[in-house]
């Protein structure tokens, strides 16, 4: 009885898992024949399933439909991929022997951050061989060598960097981490420096509109971060860092792939700034002090048969930060007038899932969808006026993704949802309200794949406190001969300001506030409306047998509502909606050349007319500079046998005067001149790759030690009414040295 | 009444006959050595009315189809690509269209094969 149970248990398999397919690996002869080749492998691609080729060089394996692709690999041989769609036919397969050493160097050395030729959006990627050249340390600092995007000098009191495209301040720039918006609301003002820089795997860069995908917020562009994925990370991973200025930081990486679907990450990060410096002697802290505790769990699902694939991610951050006068301990003065000091509380949990589906049968068609939820919470107090800020946000995209007729017509639609809670104090007036809102987008794009593509795309919104709106945006990509670029694009951004969150540093002045309209639905101001025009160009060419690339872009952001944030009275800081004009212009030249082997030239300069309609009359925004001159060399000798070798990396930066804002009011102790000093800063770096798993890397920021020598005004009387720290136009601290190692297990 | 019979069992048969599928797919050996080549086929291949989709793969030379059967057959497709210069397994491509490939593209070339397999 067992054995017919056994008997007819195996009849199934019998019947229909018996399909095989049969085949011959071969190998060239010195005579031009081929000959059979035993022992090579044979595997289906994404399973273990295979065998190894006989004397004669023959195989047989079983076959399903669900397996499509033959890998024929072996040592010493190019490994191949073959699809399978006939199981019945008999497969020949040549290989051939990898080619002596002095060809495999032949490679194409791909540069660090590129920007494309084919996208009809002005994209730039950065790579993560880019971001090492910035040692440190979260996504704030991962811009330095990036001549689009332009980061501040941070700021006296919370020594966060904030950063500027197009002229513009982030509260413009869309940016997202795997295309889910992360850096906004209360997050908005030190939300980069919650990303560590570790678990960047590559930042895309999208000058102008950008895609109406991801929301209507983007008005001068949008920055996405890829995060590093379990299956493609390095098993294990460490980066120690330490300066001189007292910042320790590490990072550790734990991936780990449980099965041939499921594979999950840990990633922790961990910094403290602890040492108090005061090198100008003004009594403040020339640094905030602090520590910062993140830590992020990933899980990726990949089922290629099903064409299927997952993250789960889970992530906590807790962020202190201290800062004021040297002698301040919080646990003595708060709040009392003998030191000014203040304190920057932040915890962050996050949640999101993503789910992806590719039609297997069909490969153009296939299905997003986006969860996320983000809890934050920021207390603070600056002196003795307190900020509170709880913002809680629920995010959700469902995305499909197909063609119209055949695949140089793709659409991509989808809708939306989502919902965000700000409870906000400030001092003792309460700001709390809540958004919704749902959506729909529909994005057309069309690829001639020669000469032209474009993207169009609007979306429809339905938002409590902004109104019904459409977005519209559009890209368009020419090539009007070779290695060029020719593109334009335009489009609308809307936002509600978070004019608190957005501009903290006004919390650290002696500055009144004032909200001047009462009418509108956020904080009584209207939302900010803005339409952005852009065209670049884009060359390649041969100088002198090398690379090079220039490039050329103008960009134009024109408000049709803003919220004026206005300094312009020393007393006192006005909100209000615009009256007039507002704009940003910006051009930007870049030059790119590959002068000898391993040496990469990166050259830009950017003009910038940023103009707003002020109660005081029309004038330039405060601390953006007209004219800014970039430049980056950075080197590499050849890898040894071992992998290991030298890298170099110098980056020069030199921004001219910028305008502070008006001071005239004031005592004349406490007024400053119309414009600052142009300045210039030099950073370097040397990295020393021992071998594949180890690294040493040492640097210098600011080496030439240009400083601002007075960042704060009236800081001798933090309490009185002239106390200001709101006019930093350069590096407080001075040269700073570090040095650091990372260690890598794949 | 047998006219109609024959008729209706006619059209029957032709509708078997092209119980057509909208995503038909096909894989199809297509000769060629370069990037510039899979940019000729895959659009020489969407240009013709009825391809959804043509991947061709550098190293297999396998070329994948989508197609729809109504509107398009694999022997179209197969002079669509010989006439941008490029040899299918069932069609060659005249001469003339082939002298007129990029000169870093002639395939039939034992050393262009060569040179670019050793990249």
């Amino acid at each position: 009885m067992k054995t017919l149970f056994v008997i007819l248990y195996f009849i199934p398999t019998l019947f229909f898992a018996q399909d095989t397919i049969k085949g011959m690996v071969m190998e060239p002869s010195p005579q031009g024949k081929h000959l059979p080749l035993p022992g090579a492998n044979v595997v289906w691609e994404g399973t273990s399933k295979g065998t190894i080729t006989d004397v004669d060089g023959n195989f047989t394996l079983p076959y399903q439909s669900s397996y499509k692709r033959l890998i024929i690999s072996y040592v010493g041989y190019k490994s191949k991929t073959i699809d399978v769609t006939n199981p019945n036919t008999v497969i020949h397969i040549l290989l051939n022997p990898t080619d002596d050493l002095e060809e495999v160097t032949v490679t194409t050395r791909r540069k660090a951050s590129a920007t494309s030729y084919i996208a009809s959006q002005n994209i730039t990627t950065i790579s993560s061989k880019e971001l090492l050249k910035a040692a440190c340390c979260n996504l704030s600092e991962s811009f330095e060598t990036n001549p689009s995007i332009d980061v501040n000098f941070s700021d006296a009191i919370s020594g966060t960097k904030q950063i500027k495209m197009l002229g513009l301040t982030s509260p413009y720039i869309l940016i997202t981490t795997e295309n889910v918006p992360s850096v906004r609301g209360a997050a908005q003002a030190y939300g980069l420096s919650f990303i560590p820089g570790t678990w960047v795997e590559s930042i895309q860069v999208t000058k102008g509109a950008g895609s109406v995908t991801n929301g209507f917020e983007s008005i001068a562009g949008q920055i996405n971060a890829e995060l590093v994925k379990p299956l493609t990370d390095k098993k294990f991973f460490v980066n120690a860092y330490g300066s001189i200025n007292g910042r320790l930081e590490l990072n550790t990486h734990f991936n780990i792939e449980l099965n041939e679907k499921w594979s999950t990450g840990l990633y922790i990060h961990g910094d403290k700034r602890g040492e108090k410096f005061d090198k100008n002697g003004d009594s403040f802290l020339d640094l905030a002090v602090g520590n910062q505790i993140n830590i992020m769990n990933r899980w990726q699902y990949t089922n290629p048969e099903k064409g299927l694939i997952s993250f789960f991610n889970l992530r906590f951050l807790d962020d202190k930060k201290q800062s004021g006068q040297l002698d301040y301990n919080p646990k003595v003065h708060k709040f009392s007038n003998t030191f000014w000091g203040s304190e920057v509380n932040t915890k962050r949990l996050e949640f999101s899932g993503k789910f992806g589906y590719v039609n297997p049968e069909i490969p153009y068609q296939s299905l997003g969808l986006q969860l996320a939820y983000s809890g934050h919470n920021q207390n603070s107090y600056f002196g003795n006026r307190t900020y509170d800020i709880n913002h809680k946000s629920v995010y959700t995209s469902l995305v499909y993704n197909s063609i119209i007729s055949d695949s140089r017509h793709k659409i991509k639609t989808g809708i939306g949802f989502s919902h965000d809670t700000y409870n906000e104090q400030v001092s003792t007036t309460d700001y709390s309200r809540n958004e919704n809102s749902i959506d729909g987008f529909f994005e057309y794009s069309f690829d001639n794949l020669d000469d032209i593509n474009l993207t169009a795309g609007f979306r429809i919104d339905h938002h409590n406190l902004l109104g019904n709106f459409v977005t519209p945006r559009l890209h368009v990509r020419y090539t009007p001969w070779e290695k060029s670029a020719l593109r334009f694009s335009f489009g609308r951004g809307k936002r509600g300001a978070n004019i608190f969150a957005e501009n903290q540093r006004l919390f650290a002045s002696s500055r009144s506030i004032n909200i001047q309209n009462s009418n509108g639905k956020i904080y009584g101001l209207n939302p900010e409306i803005a339409w952005n025009y852009g065209i670049s160009f884009l060359q390649g060419l041969q100088l002198f047998n090398r690379k090079a690339d220039i490039s050329i872009d103008f960009y134009r952001t024109d408000f049709q509502n803003q919220v004026v944030v206005d300094y312009e009275i020393p007393t006192e800081i006005n909100f209000y909606n615009l009256d007039g004009e507002s704009f940003a212009n910006s051009l930007q030249v870049e030059f790119n050349y590959t002068p000898l082997d391993r040496l990469d030239l990166k050259s830009a300069y950017k003009y910038y007319d940023v103009k707003t309609q002020y109660q005081s009359g029309v004038l330039q925004k405060p601390l953006i500079p007209n004219h800014r001159i970039f430049a980056n060399i950075s080197y590499e000798t050849e890898p040894t046998t071992k992998g290991g070798l030298w890298k170099f990396d110098i980056s020069f930066n030199w921004l001219s005067k910028q305008r502070f804002s008006s001071t005239l009011q004031s005592p004349e102790a406490f007024r400053l001149s119309q414009y600052s000093p142009s300045i210039s800063t030099l950073n370097a770096q040397v990295t020393k790759v021992l071998s594949d798993q180890f690294e040493l890397y040492a640097g210098g920021e600011n080496i030439t030690n240009v400083r601002q020598h007075n960042p704060i005004l009236g800081a001798e009387n933090p309490f009185g009414s002239n106390f200001d720290s709101t006019f930093v136009y350069g590096p407080i601290f001075g040269s700073m040295y570090y040095a650091g190692l990372r260690f890598k297990l794949n | 009444m047998k006219l109609l019979k024959c008729t209706i069992l006619l059209l029957m048969i032709s509708s078997i006959g092209y119980a057509q599928n909208k995503n038909a797919k096909a894989t199809i050996e297509v000769d060629g050595v370069c990037m510039m080549c899979k940019t000729r086929i895959e659009k020489a291949c969407l240009k013709t009315k009825g391809v959804k989709s043509a991947v061709w793969n550098v190293e297999t030379h396998n070329l994948s189809l989508i197609y729809d059967e109504r509107k398009v057959n694999l022997e179209t497709i197969n002079s669509k690509i010989a006439s941008v210069g490029h040899d299918t397994k069932t069609l060659k491509a005249t001469d003339k269209a082939y002298d007129a490939l990029h000169p870093c593209c002639k395939y039939r070339d034992e050393e262009i094969r060569e040179d670019h397999e050793s990249k």
